[in-house]
């Protein structure tokens, strides 16, 4: 059934029906509806939605939550989140799963997701969606990725993810089997000789291996390799033939693929990428569709950070310019005045034309 | 095996007597550890495990360790346990209860990460009542980092950054603990132990034991706090550990029941109970009564 409903609740239920049993937040906006509708809904079925004292403690309980293999997720903003960083880190070295909702203010938050401001050698699967009814997807592929590769899974969206209607229809989303999670804690193991251990310190209870942090990170390294190989998402349009192509992510690429696709109707040699996987980034699909390309543009709120990802990909075939920039509301939720369809265009049309845009 | 029964004196002995190995808790992996000798950890460690076993519950357990000398355990214990970040072991704790409300789980924490670097996250937890036991062994001093002031550091106590004994002006006053989380409403049990000798050692165990047996109930958190030599992290020979605990941290933080039943006894209290037994026990009226 079709419901005209808030992008956060959206999220909410979608988690819900993806099977997620625990939530731990703070309140800070533009999260905060999540963790509302989270709070009215887990406990109906049978879950915890947690209000922690601080996000330090939200994160610690979703990480107790995930260590006994229930489903378990938290979030907040990017400025929310850079207090959990330690734990993301810890956790992807524990081998946990996790889903992260960073519901952020604009997109400046790109390295602190992709990046992470955390310690060590760790990644973060991050799925960007660009509308409430693809976060309804990406966030149930959250849940099935984090514990298909024991490893969490960040999902970004902003201010206007979290606060448009749209009419969704949320249902189970069946994206496979996964082993069974035997790794898991349940406290049944206890005086067995086989009970179990969930940690990031590369310790065991083999008292051949005890502490071996190199042989740890050397299998957490291969594992994020494999998740490179394998779970690169993205959308490309018009790429075959574009002179120009536009890369954008989250709710600034449906601005720039309305905008695209619109040129493209007049017959304007315009095409965008848009990466739906920050990391792993569409490394291959960039560099193939700035091989045809004159120049290749980059349309995001923050001073340039996705840029960075999109000069690695493109390797110098292209030359590559910023259009986007620094965009906001008085209330710093970033829902500036760069997210408007003229401008955009205006943007696009001076990046052909070679002309460089203020940012 | 058991140590409670003992062999008797007055006859031959029917079986060898034991080493070592044979002692070993029923819960513990292996005897090799990396502590220090004459560390009070492995003491606070074999009671409670045989405490988890005398109640039947190693099969549903879940432990929780935080990080210090102590976390070396990690891979001894035959238990489920789940190791978090240091300070955090309390919210990790409440996730795990929180998805298995059956099991029983505990924490096992030094003064650096429960009082220092988690400070907030015990007393939250206390606060909402999780049916937890958080366990918290204490010896006034960072023992991994090699002897620092903590929290718990008592005036007058050198450390490495308390060259000349922490100054209360300077360096600020030392937690009491275990005060701090019996107040709170959804803390049903609160005690502080120690394992300098042997009754103090078998007192921590009861309060161990009634602690889990108040989280089995459902009844709200709990918290045993055990002073723990750490003669390294206090320069002191190793012999003297035990000498020392008792005259500069057992002066301090008083051991006794802070919270049983109900019922709230503070420190002070427990210190002026103690100096009255003392008072009475060196009148010299008072010695040829109790004789």
């Amino acid at each position: 059934m079709q419901r005209l409903i808030e992008g956060s609740e959206a999220i909410a239920d979608a988690a819900v029906a993806a099977g997620c049993r625990f939530f731990a937040g703070y309140p800070m906006t533009p999260f905060t509806e999540l963790l509302e509708h989270l709070a009215r809904k887990l406990p109906e079925v049978g879950g915890t939605c947690i209000n922690a004292e601080s996000e330090l403690e939200a994160v610690g309980m979703a990480w107790g939550a995930a260590a006994t293999g229930a489903r378990s997720a938290t979030g907040s903003t990017g400025q929310g989140l850079a207090l959990m960083q330690e734990s993301f880190s810890e956790m992807t070295l524990a081998g946990l799963p996790l889903v992260i909702f960073n519901m952020s203010r604009g997109q400046a938050d790109y390295f602190q997701s992709t990046r992470g401001g955390g310690h060590g050698d760790y990644r973060h699967i991050v799925l960007a969606p660009m509308d409430v009814p693809e976060a309804t997807e990406l966030t149930q592929l959250a849940f099935h990725l984090a514990d298909r590769w024991r490893n969490p899974v960040l999902v970004y969206g902003d201010y206007l993810l979290a606060h448009t209607y749209e009419s969704v229809e949320i249902e189970p989303i069946d994206y496979g089997t996964l082993p069974a999670k035997d790794w898991a804690v349940d406290g049944s193991a206890g005086g067995s000789g086989k009970s179990r251990l969930v940690s990031s310190l590369g310790m065991s209870k083999d008292p051949k291996r005890s502490v071996d942090p190199e042989s740890l990170w050397k299998d957490v390294a291969k594992r994020h390799r494999e998740i490179e190989a394998t779970e690169v998402r993205v959308e490309c349009g018009f790429t075959e033939d574009a002179e120009l192509v536009v890369v954008a992510f989250g709710t600034a690429a449906k601005f720039v693929r309305y905008v695209v696709r619109q040129m493209r109707e007049q017959g304007v040699p315009v095409g965008y990428v848009r990466p739906i996987s920050l990391w792993p980034f569409p490394y291959s699909a960039l560099a193939e569709a700035a091989e045809r390309a004159t120049r290749v543009a980059v349309f995001e709120i923050n001073a340039g950070q996705m840029i960075d990802d999109v000069r690695l990909s493109v390797l110098g075939r292209a030359p590559v310019v910023a259009i986007g920039g620094i965009s906001t509301d008085a209330s710093g939720f970033g829902v500036g005045r760069l997210l408007d369809t003229e401008i955009i265009r205006e943007r696009i049309e001076s990046a052909l034309k070679g002309q460089e845009v203020p940012v | 095996m058991s140590t409670d029964t003992f062999l008797p004196t007055d006859v031959p002995p029917t079986r060898p007597s034991h080493k070592v190995e044979q002692l070993k808790p029923d819960l513990l992996l292996h005897t090799n550890h990396h502590l220090c000798p004459g560390c009070g950890e492995p003491l606070v460690l074999r009671e409670l495990l045989e405490v988890v076993t005398e109640l039947g519950a190693a099969e549903r357990t879940i432990g929780v360790a935080g990080i210090g000398c102590y976390t070396a355990f990690s891979s001894a214990i035959d238990l489920d346990l789940i190791q978090a970040l240091h300070g955090r072991a309390p919210s990790v704790a409440t996730g795990a209860k929180r998805m298995l409300p059956d099991r029983l789980v505990f924490t096992l924490q030094g003064d650096g990460d429960m009082v220092n670097e988690g400070l907030q996250e015990v007393i939250h937890t206390a606060a909402r009542g999780e049916s937890i036991t958080c366990v918290l062994l204490n010896n006034g001093v960072f023992g991994e980092t090699g002897g620092h002031m903590t929290s718990t550091t008592v005036i007058g106590q050198r450390t490495k950054n308390t060259l000349e004994g922490r100054d209360g002006s300077y360096h600020g006053y030392p937690i009491l603990i275990g005060d701090l989380l019996a107040q709170l409403e959804g803390t049903v049990y609160a005690a502080r132990g120690s394992v300098h000798n042997a009754a103090a050692v078998a007192s921590t165990k009861r309060m161990l034991r009634k602690a889990f047996e108040s989280q089995l109930r459902g009844q709200g958190f709990s918290l045993v706090e055990v002073l723990t030599m750490c003669p390294t992290g206090w320069f002191i020979p190793t012999a003297d550990g035990p000498g020392y605990l008792d005259d500069v941290l057992g002066t301090v933080h008083i051991t006794g029941e802070l919270k049983a039943d109900g019922k709230l006894v503070t420190t002070a209290e427990l210190r002026a109970r103690s100096q009255e037994r003392a008072r009475r026990q060196s009148a010299p009226g008072q010695e040829a009564e109790r004789v």
